[in-house]
């Protein structure tokens, strides 16, 4: 069985807010002990002071299987997620065939086990085939091992079907993850609307079109008794209408993706269409409300919003190439940024890409629990490197963030206490 | 006429915005000589000669498609027309695939149209050749801007402190977005006339003044630019009908009588008669100078090709 221990790291729980020098024990693949007693011929590693922190919980992820394994496969994406830190990842239901049966479901929650490096929790589809029409079976889904329901890039447009869904959803202890999009008022649009879409002469989607959907779901929220979930929250708007409801006490959580934090809508500049993202990049106001809805906690998790796309999807002229960006590689590296910009303090930095998304879907992940599965991340905090596209781990190459230079970077990843990426 | 800099600094000619006043001015410059030679019936056929240039038009075209063609046979160019289908231009493959093809054939200068904004700018990235936008999508139509400023300057002189009211269509308007960024780097006073629903978002920060009230717009203007209305705006909702726009929007004597006496009236074609702008206006020989744009459009075109020929002798 998998025993081992990781000596001289820096231990860094965010659920505990423990942060100190110390040494880890894993046996049987489980956390055995946070104090490092010496254990006479244990495999040991010697982390060198580099930091050890829970194996990162990633809320939000396309993997292309089953459908469009050409972009990414579960196989790669679990490449990508090991080097990116992630152990447990939720997987949008946007596959073809789409994930709104029961089997669907379990099939791809098997194909994570398979991978031996990942935990996948797919999402059910809200509603069947993501027609936005009728509500799928939450139960059986549920029962299947379905973590949340969403209908993915979908937003659920209609209302009473959104209010049907967080009412149902309520019966099973479960939520509704919804796009954040006014679909009739961005339909066709490319770019958020302002200057730089008018200059550029491209269609816009006004920043109304997020603020207009969360405050209705808010309602529908409030009507339900239903958990809504907002999923790449990037307006300050909208963040305002999702903390206010939280200080009302309603079930309304968020997330925003790196891509909102760390970028800015100038990033399409010259039509660069691996900065073509849904919803799209912001104006630099709507970063800077991004942050600090990060700092004041209204921001539940980050997420990497993973969408593999390949050269093909991309390189058309912007209005025709396909939204999305690869972010497992990028996830834990950007949003450290946000730490040594010295907005976030480390721990909720880590928190909320562990057990802050942990807490939200109930899942046991997240943390340095003794008695918990060994899923760690050994990260070394002032490692300097730059993303390229071309040379990230998987097949999707797709990043917004090429030519962005970063600190700290994942150095091993561990899965139940076995090593599945670093030398 | 020599110029101890490159007119073009990128070797393309992709948009207006990011081009400086002096190069708009030798390119001008340069273009009245071209408007002079051509009307004494002289033709400088050495200048493109062995020169292939090919105009690649992903949307129907025949006034600049054909001025373009004009333009270069004067200089001496090969010149290829080559009209993409309707159905293959949503196949954004077609797009790079073509750029593979025309490096293939050692194309000089690609003159392009196409429906999408930025579709040059991508082939310029992916093609040897020189590419000049003839209009993409409703992001810019610089050779148009650059006529109509030439036009203008014959008129007016000097483009600096000129009013321009540029009416009609601002969203969808490639000629409009050009324009602005032209008239605006000259040092001209650019006013656009439009009903909200046809003007792009945060366009005042473009450094024009909005109007929703033509007559107010068009006050003491020296020169009126019609935009074209193009008819499925209609079925988009996003003007009732024709009869409301011209009423309210389209050009007629009443409305022109509120800019300076002398104010010429400009269209880049083709007109939407009794829509946006009124016959009588239209074919007023003391006011339109639309037969004039069309003239200039080669003088221009001459221009743009000699200065991007230039810097093509100056790469080999």
């Amino acid at each position: 069985m998998t025993d081992l221990l990781i000596t001289n790291a820096r231990l860094l729980d965010p659920a505990t807010g423990l942060d100190a020098q110390g040494s880890l024990l894993i046996r049987d693949g489980k956390i055995a002990s946070l104090t490092g007693a010496p254990a006479e011929g244990l495999p040991t590693l010697d982390a060198g002071g580099a930091c050890l922190a829970p194996g990162l919980v990633d809320m939000r992820a396309s993997l292309g299987e089953p459908g469009a394994e050409h972009r990414e496969t579960i196989a790669s994406a679990a490449r990508a997620a090991a080097a990116g830190g992630i152990t447990t990842l939720c997987a949008l239901p946007d596959t073809s065939p789409a994930l709104d049966d029961p089997a669907l479901v379990q099939f791809m929650a098997r194909q994570g086990e398979a991978t031996g490096s990942l935990t996948i929790l797919p999402y059910g589809a809200a509603t069947r085939g993501l027609q936005g029409k009728e509500i799928s079976e939450y139960g059986l889904l549920r029962e299947a091992g379905a973590v949340a329901f969403t209908d993915a890039g979908h937003a659920i447009a209609n209302a009473r079907t959104m209010r049907l869904a967080l009412g149902y959803a309520r019966a099973f202890g479960s939520f509704i993850v919804q796009h954040p999009e006014e679909p009739s008022l961005a339909s066709g649009g490319v770019a958020t609307e302002g200057e730089l879409a008018s200059r550029l002469g491209l269609p816009g989607i006004p920043l109304a079109a997020e603020s207009m959907m969360v405050a209705r779901d808010i309602a529908l929220a409030r009507l339900s008794g239903g958990h809504v979930h907002f999923s790449r929250v990037s307006t300050g708007a909208a963040l305002d209408l999702i903390r206010a409801a939280k200080a009302e006490g309603l079930s309304v959580t968020c997330d925003t993706a790196p891509p909102y934090f760390d970028l800015n809508e100038t990033a399409i500049t010259g039509y660069r269409s691996y900065a073509k993202l849904s919803p799209p990049l912001r104006p630099e106001a709507e970063r800077l409300a991004v942050v600090a809805a990060l700092k004041d906690g209204t921001i539940d998790a980050v997420v990497s919003d993973h969408q593999p796309r390949d050269a093909d999807d991309k390189r058309l002229p912007f209005l025709q190439a396909e939204a999305g960006g690869a972010g497992l590689a990028t996830l834990l590296s950007v949003t450290l940024a946000r730490f040594h910009g010295g907005d976030l303090p480390l721990l909720e930095a880590l928190a909320l890409l562990t057990c802050k998304p942990a807490k939200l879907l109930g899942i046991e992940a997240g943390a340095l629990k003794v008695g918990a599965a060994a899923d760690l991340m050994l990260f070394d905090l002032r490692r300097g490197w730059q993303v390229k596209d071309g040379q990230l781990p998987g097949k999707a190459q797709n990043t917004p963030f090429d030519g962005r230079a970063l600190e700290g970077r994942v150095t091993a990843t561990f899965k139940a206490g076995r090593r599945v990426f670093g030398a | 006429m020599s110029f101890s800099y490159p007119i073009l600094p990128e070797g393309h000619l992709l948009a207006i915005e990011g081009l400086e006043p002096p190069h708009i001015q030798a390119l001008l410059d340069l273009a009245e000589s071209y408007a002079l030679l051509n009307r004494q019936g002289k033709t400088q056929r050495d200048l493109l000669r062995g020169r292939t240039l090919i105009n690649l038009f992903f949307e129907d075209s025949t006034r600049t498609r054909t001025s373009f063609e004009l333009a270069g046979k004067r200089l001496g160019a090969d010149v290829i027309n080559m009209s993409v289908s309707q159905s293959s231009v949503n196949k954004g493959e077609t797009l790079l695939d073509t750029a593979s093809t025309l490096n293939a054939m050692n194309t000089d200068i690609l003159v392009v149209r196409h429906a999408q904004s930025g579709a040059p700018a991508l082939l310029a990235q992916k093609v040897s050749a020189a590419v000049i936008n003839a209009g993409d999508g409703t992001h810019e139509h610089p050779t148009q801007a650059l006529l109509d400023a030439l036009t203008i300057r014959r008129h007016k002189g000097d483009l600096h402190g000129l009013i321009v009211a540029i009416c009609g269509d601002i969203t969808h308007s490639r000629v409009a977005r050009s324009n602005i960024h032209l008239l605006s780097a000259m040092g001209a006073e650019v006013r656009l006339i439009a009903p909200p629903t046809l003007l792009p978002t945060d366009v005042d920060r473009l450094g024009v003044t909005v109007f929703h009230d033509m007559r107010k717009g068009l006050a003491g203007a020296d020169v009126v630019m019609m935009l074209r209305l193009q008819k499925e705006r209609m079925s988009g909702g996003l003007v009732p009908s024709a009869r409301e726009f011209f009423r309210f929007y389209g050009l007629d004597q009443e409305k022109l009588s509120f800019a300076k006496p002398d104010a010429i009236v400009m269209h880049p074609g083709p007109m939407n008669r009794g829509i946006e702008i009124d016959s009588a206006v239209a074919d007023d020989p003391s006011r339109s100078v639309i037969g004039e744009q069309v003239e200039m459009g080669v003088a221009m075109r001459m221009a743009v090709l000699d200065v991007l020929a230039r810097d093509l002798r100056r790469n080999a």
